[in-house]
């Protein structure tokens, strides 16, 4: 493998192009007319504009993409996460003609994008999966009999959703009946689909997830968890690795029922079983991503290997770099913290010019950024600015060089969250690790209570 | 005359009205789609929808106008 295209942006395609660097690949970038300015254009050996601004007209045009690579006679494509990374077609077409796929096989990708077949296929291997419904529910009078069987709240999904859209918390039948039609149609809009499905909705929920790795070889592994329950939109801000709180049993019970889950579909490649882990330490499967995963950085840091490097290997047809599950260690404490565009108390996105964005090196913290100063961020993309990555000996203490390395940390020019990662580190439910999914929420009341 | 302007760039998502409907302050007229996100579009005073300024799938910018109610 000597030269690789990133079929991505921003933060991530800068991120797989370190690493190529680092091993002698050449790398090719792709780009919108919005982001020919950005850092991974500049970045990457070479570097191609496909299309106008939405996303569309450019990031999602496969065929040209490939069109591109097949001229540029690259090796393998880098899909990132998001965009064309969990559409198995783009994997098929990507492999028809000749170019290695950096991901697992388009028939895995397809069975686990589809969160229906994925719940089946997770229960025939005996993977504990959350309450709910096995088929699609195609009528509102379906869905009501199903929910009161089940018990509100529930969860209604996209069966083709993911990522923290297409989902809706229905506390009663009022709420289910109001929001059935407008469910359906937005998963139709937006997948393609109109199959939705119903979900027990687990209160007091932690979203703990467990990174795996496979080979063709056959050899699985997994390389710990990662705890994903700070989160705003059902889609998450601040990561940690590993989880506090958890007891050993329920760590054993997780990697085992993530393991199993990997080889119950033959997976190759890097990627995450996410899990909801309830106040008893129950643990259900919620989905699979079938991909490099925004927060894999933690991981990272805790194990001390590349996952892009594992990735490359792996796509070569290369055994696993580690594949005996007794040399993979944990080492330290890591946390992340994702810099958005956007509304620190509302959460309403934010697009603008960055005048000033300044941090410094520091040893154990990694900024991994999509964008530097004058730079734009446009309303066409997600409002992912920067990741920031803080690892350490213990909790305590990535803690507290977090609060220390954020308050140095400057961005100025347009909103974004950067005063929300404070205001959690010093949330009591956080310190002591106990935090569940509704923190941001609880700390929003807090502060409508304080008024 | 009343104008409802877009507070954020982004895409024209969905349009909920038509001309000559009447709208309650605080119903939803459009859904923007700005950075992934749906940002709903509330009406700032009632009033029958006199033109729509904007076609489903426009991208807009902060300030444009996207319904006129009278």
């Amino acid at each position: 493998m000597k030269k690789v295209l990133i079929a991505n942006r921003g933060e991530i395609a800068s991120r797989v192009i370190r690493t190529c660097k680092r091993l002698g690949i050449e790398t090719v970038a792709v780009y919108s007319e919005a982001d020919a300015e950005m850092p991974f254009v500049k970045e990457a050996d070479a570097a191609f504009l496909i299309g106008p601004p939405p996303i569309q007209q450019s990031y999602l045009q496969g065929e040209k993409i490939i069109e591109l690579a097949l001229r540029e006679a690259v090796d393998a494509i880098h899909p990132g996460y998001g965009i064309l990374s969990e559409n198995s077609e783009f994997v098929k077409r990507v492999e028809a003609a000749g170019i290695t796929f950096i991901g697992p096989d388009a028939e895995t990708i397809q069975k686990m994008g589809d969160k229906i077949i994925a719940r089946q296929t997770m229960q025939q291997a005996s993977v504990p999966v959350v309450p709910g419904t096995d088929e699609g529910i195609v009528s509102l009078e379906e869905a009501q009999k199903i929910a009161r069987e089940i018990g509100y709240p529930v969860m209604l999904k996209a069966s083709a959703g993911g990522g923290g859209v297409g989902m809706i918390r229905c506390e009663s039948e009022q709420a289910l009946s109001q929001q059935f039609e407008s469910v359906k149609n937005r998963a139709k809009m937006y997948f393609g689909s109109d199959a939705v499905f119903l979900e027990k909705f687990i209160t007091n929920a932690r979203h703990i997830e467990v990174q795996i790795f496979g080979d063709a070889h056959g050899n699985i592994v997994h390389l710990f968890e990662r705890n994903c329950s700070v989160q705003r939109r059902n889609q998450k801000v601040i990561e940690e690795a590993p989880s506090p709180n958890l007891s050993k049993e329920a760590k054993n019970k997780l990697y085992a029922a993530a393991v199993n889950a990997a080889q119950a579909v033959n997976y190759k490649n890097a990627g995450t079983v996410e899990f909801i882990v309830d106040e008893n330490e129950h643990v259900y499967f919620l989905e699979m991503n079938t991909r490099l995963q925004v927060e894999h950085p933690i991981t990272e840091e805790v194990t001390g290997f590349d996952l892009v490097e594992w990735q490359l290997e792996v796509a070569k047809g290369n055994e696993l770099p580690v594949k005996n599950q007794a040399d993979i260690h944990l080492q330290g404490h890591a946390i992340e913290f994702r810099l958005y565009a956007e509304d620190p108390k509302t959460f309403m996105p934010s697009p603008g010019g960055i005048q000033a964005f300044n941090f410094v090196d520091e040893a154990d913290v990694r900024v991994d950024y999509g964008y530097r100063e004058n730079n734009k961020v446009t309303p066409f993309y997600d409002p992912l600015i920067a990741k920031i990555i803080v690892h350490a000996n213990t909790r305590e203490e990535a803690i507290e060089k977090s609060k220390k390395y954020l308050a140095s940390f400057e961005i100025e020019g347009l909103k974004t969250n950067h005063s929300l990662f404070a205001e959690i580190l010093n949330e009591d439910a956080f310190v002591k690790g106990n935090y569940t999914t509704a923190i941001i929420e609880n700390w929003l009341k807090k502060l409508e209570g304080a008024k | 005359m009343t104008q409802l302007k877009s507070t954020m760039a982004g895409s024209v998502f969905k349009i909920n009205v038509n001309v000559g409907d009447q709208v309650e302050s605080g119903q939803v007229v459009l859904i923007l789609e700005s950075m992934k996100m749906e940002i709903p579009v509330e009406a700032e005073a009632s009033g029958e929808v006199a033109e729509i300024n904007a076609n489903e799938g426009d991208f807009v910018n902060e300030g444009d106008v996207l319904v006129t109610l009278k």
